[in-house]
């Protein structure tokens, strides 16, 4: 085991895949345990096809991926929240629709471009090659920014998740908490996806904060708890691809199957008990 | 002095006004309850006081109060089932609007609580799950983090729905305990209009206007409450 971990991380691209990885699992924990519980959980899917789309442009174009998906992913972020409170169309028919025209327009710009290539199967599925020098300290200086804001923000995160009329009626800034929320969301989405693939990042977001809701119940224990299984299951599910080869998106969100049905299976106990 | 004025104030929904002509004002230490059917207005008069709606005409003014000074206990149904949260998480977040620029609580703000909580009766619920408790209990909760927000103003939307009988006394007990004690001025939207004669010292009565405002004693004696109590005797 030390073996591996010593191989491991003699090679210089998997120890920053793996420090960036570790930080955008906390980032994605921490907001997904507000973003689960506000009806939220579709905007980490809709979000990352939208980041697909702009990686395709950003790759056509041959400008740098991050640098053009960022902002794409952040207005998509801010038309998303819009809809969702104008309430023409409802809020999951519009991230359905937001997520497949971008996904629509991301293949149609690949095939005409680069033709269906690795890049395209990178994207969707993730690679851990992909992430070069730079992209990785962008990574975690926004990474750094996200963690920042969420703990600053905490109490304000709170009331908000837990009641956005009773903090809406006190005072609270909600509309720009949400769009803070969707902000940090957006960052952490695009950060991810190279790393986790467009199809998959938003398991890192959902799941985290699902395991930890099967046995924790108070929002302070779920947020710490679920912290600690996304960056374990990351850091385990990255062993595994390192030492079976399998695709780094794919063997996370496994890693991340298996815990969420151990806290099921631990839950199930406890109320037997 | 007058805590909130309400000056010819009217809602409208799409440019339809659904609630005119309301005018009345209460000052500290009243305990007002609004009645009237179902969709005669009183959510939306409710959210108007909290600034979540604005007014299509008139004006709602405040006293010695300022807007973010009002401690809200919202209808039941708004919070949703699985949601992981301590009893204590939730009164403590009552004091969000206190907070200013500051950006954690600090001791002040969990000493508040902690007295709300033990006023209430629920310090022993403090780390239990909030889902997890009775109607009753939660109510409790949602009045100590209404607490916690003011000490001036309560604005309670019909707090004893889905409570046993027992629950809603003690429930109507509380509030009126609190608003004796503290001389906290209580806005209450009632169903119950034979619990709201007892309790309230004045009556707002809507149906897509103002049908009548005044102390409790004069809306017992009037022909809409003879109408709407069915004998009048409340």
């Amino acid at each position: 085991m030390t073996e591996l971990f010593t191989e491991m991380f003699s090679y210089h691209f998997m120890t920053r895949a793996i420090v960036v990885g570790v930080l955008v699992s906390l980032c994605a924990a921490l907001l997904g345990v507000s973003l689960v519980l506000k009806r939220y959980s579709m905007i980490g899917d809709g979000l990352s096809h939208v980041g697909f789309g702009a990686l395709a442009i950003a790759a056509a174009m041959n400008v740098a991926p991050l640098a053009l998906a960022i902002p794409v992913v952040i207005a998509a972020a801010f038309l998303l929240l819009r809809i969702n409170q104008s309430s023409r169309i409802k809020g999951d028919a519009a991230i359905a629709l937001i997520s497949s025209s971008a996904l629509a327009i991301g293949v149609a710009v690949v095939s005409v471009t680069t033709g269906m290539n690795t890049d395209v199967s990178n994207y969707m599925f993730g690679s851990i090659l992909s992430l070069s020098k730079a992209d990785a300290v962008l990574s975690i200086a926004l990474s750094a920014v996200v963690l920042l804001m969420f703990v600053l923000l905490y109490p304000r995160i709170f009331a908000v998740t837990f009641d956005e009329t009773f903090a809406r009626a006190t005072g609270a800034k909600s509309q720009l908490l949400n769009t803070v929320i969707a902000v940090l969301t957006a960052v952490t989405v695009v950060i991810g996806m190279r790393m986790m693939g467009a199809l998959l990042i938003s398991s890192l977001i959902i799941f985290p904060a699902l395991t930890a809701m099967r046995l924790c119940r108070s929002f302070r224990s779920v947020v710490l708890c679920s912290a600690v299984v996304s960056v374990v299951c990351f850091v385990l599910g990255m062993t595994a691809s390192y030492a079976l080869e399998l695709p780094s998106g794919a063997s996370v969100v496994i890693v991340n199957i298996i815990a969420f049905l151990l806290f099921s299976f631990a839950s199930l106990l406890k109320r037997r008990a | 002095m007058a805590q909130l004025i309400c000056k010819d104030v009217s809602f409208a929904y799409d440019g339809e006004t659904v609630l005119s002509d309301i005018n009345f004002s209460i000052d500290a230490g009243s305990y007002l309850c609004v009645v009237g059917e179902n969709g005669s207005g009183k959510t939306t008069l409710i959210k108007g006081i909290l600034g979540l709606k604005a007014p299509s005409g008139g004006k709602i003014e405040f006293g010695d109060l300022k807007p973010s000074e009002i401690g809200y206990l919202p209808q039941q149904t708004r919070i949703q089932r699985d949601f992981p949260a301590s009893v204590y998480e939730v009164v403590l977040s009552g004091r969000l609007n206190s907070m200013g620029k500051r950006l954690f609580y600090n001791a002040a703000d969990k000493k508040i609580a902690q007295d709300n909580m033990e006023r209430l009766g629920i310090e022993e619920l403090k780390n239990r799950c909030y889902m997890e408790l009775s109607g009753g209990q939660q109510q409790r909760v949602l009045l100590a983090r209404a607490m916690c927000a003011t000490k001036k103003l309560l604005l309670l939307d019909e707090p004893v729905t889905g409570l046993d009988p027992v629950a809603t006394n003690e429930m109507y007990n509380l509030i009126k305990l609190i608003n004796l004690c503290d001389n906290t001025s209580v806005i209450m939207i009632s169903h119950d209009i034979h619990a709201a004669v007892r309790y309230a010292t004045h009556i707002l009565h809507l149906g897509h206007k103002q049908l009548f405002f005044g102390t409790a004693a004069e809306y017992r004696q009037s022909d809409l409450a003879r109408r709407f109590v069915g004998g009048g005797r409340g």
